[in-house]
């Protein structure tokens, strides 16, 4: 097991050098910082000053390993729109895009795991049907559209739930949290369902396949003849047995939500860590572009490498051939 | 202990939430872009600017219909016989925000601090060469010739405290070099209106009534507090104003106006803008670089871009694109700047014919391709008029691609001359000429990337801000603008307008500079 980590922890560590070097080739795309940074009356000359002091006249490869070796300190810079150093910044808004994502994997999971069993038990009674169509909506529709929608059915029509923003929030030593206030978990709601729809759906549809698979197997039968009751059966035996692709896709899917918050956190302007990606985005904020991209990239080899290791839990024949694999190795 | 802290902490706050809404006037606005720091002489940047002059104040100000009023300067005038040497007199009795008294070390700190590298307000003071105290309260500027517009280029200058700087260790504007903050970024002491109470960039800021200003009598102001919150995406800017919990949107997009104005409890309000929206040619280069034509330069026939100019149906742009929010431009700058007048504005007809007659007259009678830059998030509908305008010269003949990109990318393209055909628009912060000659029609403009270069309107640049004489003045500024008007090399397309949504109970005086200030800011109950 123990060289099993130190395995993924390299593999990790050679995906986030390739991703820090992909994203530094973007950033000579993504436009000129310069400009938004001076006024229309810098000369030519202030540009070029400026740009000399920001380093971005250094070839690709110099700042990239400016770059990694400023990283390996934790040190990503100053935002050149909000004047801040990055990892402050970052640290600041990551409490508001960990809550939100908290929120909505909940969301996510209790009504996905919950309707997709309703659904795969009670096949063809109407309102497994009505939840299946109103399902298609969730899958079809972009994000931007449902906040959107949401918004205006909630915020501008019934003037029930904020349109935007966290609420307010109690300082609990570094973290900034919203989920101790009334207002916040009101603002909260609105984001939360927007971003977990689609997961929500996913999470249904496939609870909801893997029930009605496992129904039809051998042992299920068994059980129904033994005489076990129902409750045991479906939760006891099939439910358990579906677990093993949810636990893979929910847990790619919280991968999924921390990235597809940007867009939630944009139509809601929810001051998170999305919200400040897209803002370093627009103004080619590279100091802030390079720290979320690599942030991120380190969530997604976390989460993947935590889903291996649920894996092995859930799953006792992969922790066999783990230990075989182990013995040959 | 760290757990009873905290333990206080949610203590203290679910009991400042439990507090009963009190009498105060809080105003709560929004708009697309946070200020980028509240250090006034970092970031040159209109919504930084009109954010640190609600809490730091300029020598000179302007009122809402942009005529120019004292501010920390009660009056000035240059002193006699020394036309190169302004004297300003100072506001007595006026305290920064930390208590300290304002007097005249702090305009000579303030003009040190702006003439730095790491400054980006040192152009406006170029001219500038000395700031000399006379007394506690008065100073003086030296300027390198005589400088007879000084004035109108200091009102975007905030004078800060030289004790306070000192004592924060920001006696130069952040230079991001050694990756440190600057304390002046999230913190001020100014004089003005408002004091800053939170800045959390890129998240809120909120301003509290400095009770002590100086000006409140005369402004009748009324706002005690202003929660600023960035809403970036423009649909939930409108739906945080519908749903009342913004009173002032600062920019509510066009198709959204009708809505705002049928509500009952909110209001549209609209000004013309100093800001001109125009279309650059290269007529300098030897051959286009985006062109099938080779070895010439269309561009480089005043026939060619008299064509251009009549093919362009402004009428359908302003009532098609720009819902009527728009007025058609014939020169590229805008009513309320110094120079402008009613008959410079006058434009070519609309005439396809004719731009067809003059394509064939030119050499040209099945046109020729080009490409068209242009910006998608910079100016009001920046892409739809590209496409408007793409669109009227195919009828022409010319068949234009059009390169529609972030304004990152697009303004690089200007500056580093890269560009046969562009978008561009321009504002004019001192509302003289003079701005529009130096940055768009000087040879050497940094701005101009159309190749126009004329000796005498180079000349007469040159002259106008060593002119006192102002009669003398205006007439170099008439002549040079017949000059420019005539060549066209710029295609003048419109000013801009600017609108203000915000809640009937709100009283705001819009300007043309787009800038609230909420000094003249009332709200009823």
């Amino acid at each position: 097991m123990f060289s099993y980590l130190v395995n993924r922890v390299f593999q990790a560590i050679g995906v986030l050098l390739v991703v820090a070097l992909l994203s530094f080739v973007i950033f000579n795309y993504v436009g000129d910082p310069i400009n938004n940074m001076v006024g229309q009356e810098a000369t030519l000359e202030d540009r070029e000053e400026l740009r000399e002091r920001l380093g971005l006249n250094d070839s690709v490869i110099v700042q990239f390993l400016r770059f990694v070796a400023n990283a390996a300190e934790g040190e990503f810079g100053i935002s050149y729109q909000f004047q801040r150093k990055v990892s402050d910044l970052i640290l600041e808004r990551m409490p508001a895009t960990l809550e939100l994502v908290f929120v909505s994997a909940v969301i996510a999971l209790a009504a996905g795991i919950g309707l997709g069993v309703f659904t795969g038990l009670r096949r063809d009674s109407w309102l497994s049907r009505f939840v299946l169509t109103v399902s298609l909506v969730g899958v079809s529709l972009p994000t931007f559209v449902i906040g959107i929608l949401l918004i205006y059915i909630f915020s501008v029509g019934l003037e029930w739930l904020p349109s935007f923003g966290r609420g307010d929030t109690v300082r609990l030593g570094d973290w900034d949290s919203g989920l101790l206030t009334g207002s916040g978990w009101l603002a909260i709601i609105l984001p939360a369902i927007t971003l977990g729809l689609f997961q929500l759906t996913i999470i249904l549809r496939l609870v909801r396949a893997e029930m009605l698979e496992v129904l039809r197997t051998d042992y299920i039968k068994f059980a129904r003849a033994r005489g076990l009751s129902r409750r045991a059966i479906n939760f006891g035996h099939a439910l358990k047995n579906t677990m093993v692709p949810v636990i893979t896709i929910a847990g790619l899917q919280i991968g999924t939500l921390i990235a597809f918050s940007i867009i939630t956190e944009t139509v809601f302007q929810w001051p998170g860590m999305g919200l400040l990606f897209i803002q370093g985005v627009e103004f080619a904020d590279v100091p802030i572009m390079g720290a979320y991209l690599l942030l991120a990239a380190i969530a997604f080899v976390a989460i993947n490498l935590i889903v291996d290791l649920l894996y092995a839990a859930v799953d006792p024949r992969l922790r066999v051939s783990a230990q075989r694999g182990k013995g040959t190795a | 202990m760290k757990r009873l802290m905290t333990a206080a902490a949610v203590a203290a706050a679910l009991a400042v939430a439990a507090m009963p809404a009190s009498a105060k006037n809080v105003l709560k606005w929004a708009s697309q872009g946070d200020a980028l720091t509240a250090d006034p002489h970092s970031q040159n940047e209109g919504p930084t600017n009109s954010a640190t002059l609600q809490i730091y104040e300029g020598l000179v100000f302007r009122d809402p219909a942009m005529k120019l009023i004292p501010a920390l300067a009660t009056s000035w005038s240059t002193v006699a016989g020394k036309p190169n040497v302004w004297e300003f007199k100072l506001r007595k009795g006026v305290k920064f925000h930390d208590g300290s008294p304002f007097t005249a070390d702090d305009v000579v700190f303030t003009m040190q601090r702006i003439k730095l590298p790491t400054s980006d307000f040192k152009n406006y003071v170029k001219s500038v060469v000395e700031a000399k105290k006379v007394d506690s309260h008065t100073v003086q500027l030296v300027t390198k010739g005589p400088n007879p517009i000084l004035p109108n280029q200091l009102t975007q200058i905030g004078i800060m405290s030289a004790a306070w700087a000192k004592k924060h260790k920001v006696e130069k504007p952040l230079d991001f070099k050694n990756n440190e903050e600057s304390y002046a970024a999230r913190h001020a002491n100014g004089t003005g209106p408002y004091m800053l109470k939170l800045r959390e960039p890129g998240v809120r800021t909120i301003l509290v009534r400095n009770p002590a200003w100086w000006g409140w009598k005369d402004s009748g102001g009324n706002v005690d507090e202003i929660v600023y919150t960035p809403i970036k995406n423009a649909a939930t800017r409108v739906a945080a104003l519908l749903s009342g919990q913004v009173d002032f949107v600062l920019d509510p997009p066009f198709q959204d106006l009708n809505r705002i104005g049928r509500s009952a409890k909110l209001k549209v309000v609209q000004t013309p803008q100093i800001r001109t929206i125009f279309l650059g040619l290269d007529t300098g280069v030897k051959e286009l670089r985006t062109s099938d034509v080779k070895g010439k330069n269309p561009f480089a026939d005043a026939k060619v871009r008299e064509a251009m100019y009549r093919a362009i149906d402004i009428a359908a742009i302003r009532k098609v694109v720009m819902r009527g929010l728009a007025v058609p431009a014939g020169i590229i700058t805008s009513p309320g700047v110094h120079g402008y007048t009613q008959a410079l504005n006058g434009r070519l007809s609309y005439d396809p014919a004719k731009a067809k007659a003059l394509l064939a007259e030119a050499g040209y009678p099945n046109g020729f391709t080009v490409r068209l830059d242009c910006p998608n998030n910079r100016y009001n509908n920046d892409e739809k008029i590209c496409i408007a305008v793409v669109g009227m010269l195919g009828k022409v003949g010319i068949k234009v691609n059009l390169d529609a990109i972030p304004k990152s990318k697009h303004f690089p393209k200007i500056q580093k001359r890269v560009t046969d055909f562009y978008m561009l628009g321009w504002g004019v912060p001192t509302l003289d000429s003079h701005y529009v000659f130096t940055y768009l029609y000087h040879s050497k403009g940094p701005w101009n990337a159309t190749g126009y270069a004329n000796p005498r309107v180079d000349e007469l640049t040159d002259a106008m801000p060593v002119t006192v004489d102002l009669k003398k003045r205006d007439a170099m500024i008439a002549e040079a603008w017949k000059h420019v008007k005539g060549a066209n090399a710029y295609l003048p397309l419109h000013h801009q307008v600017i609108v203000w949504g915000m809640s009937k109970k709100l009283d705001l005086p819009i300007r043309a500079d787009d800038s609230p200030h909420f000094r003249w800011a009332k709200m009823s109950k």
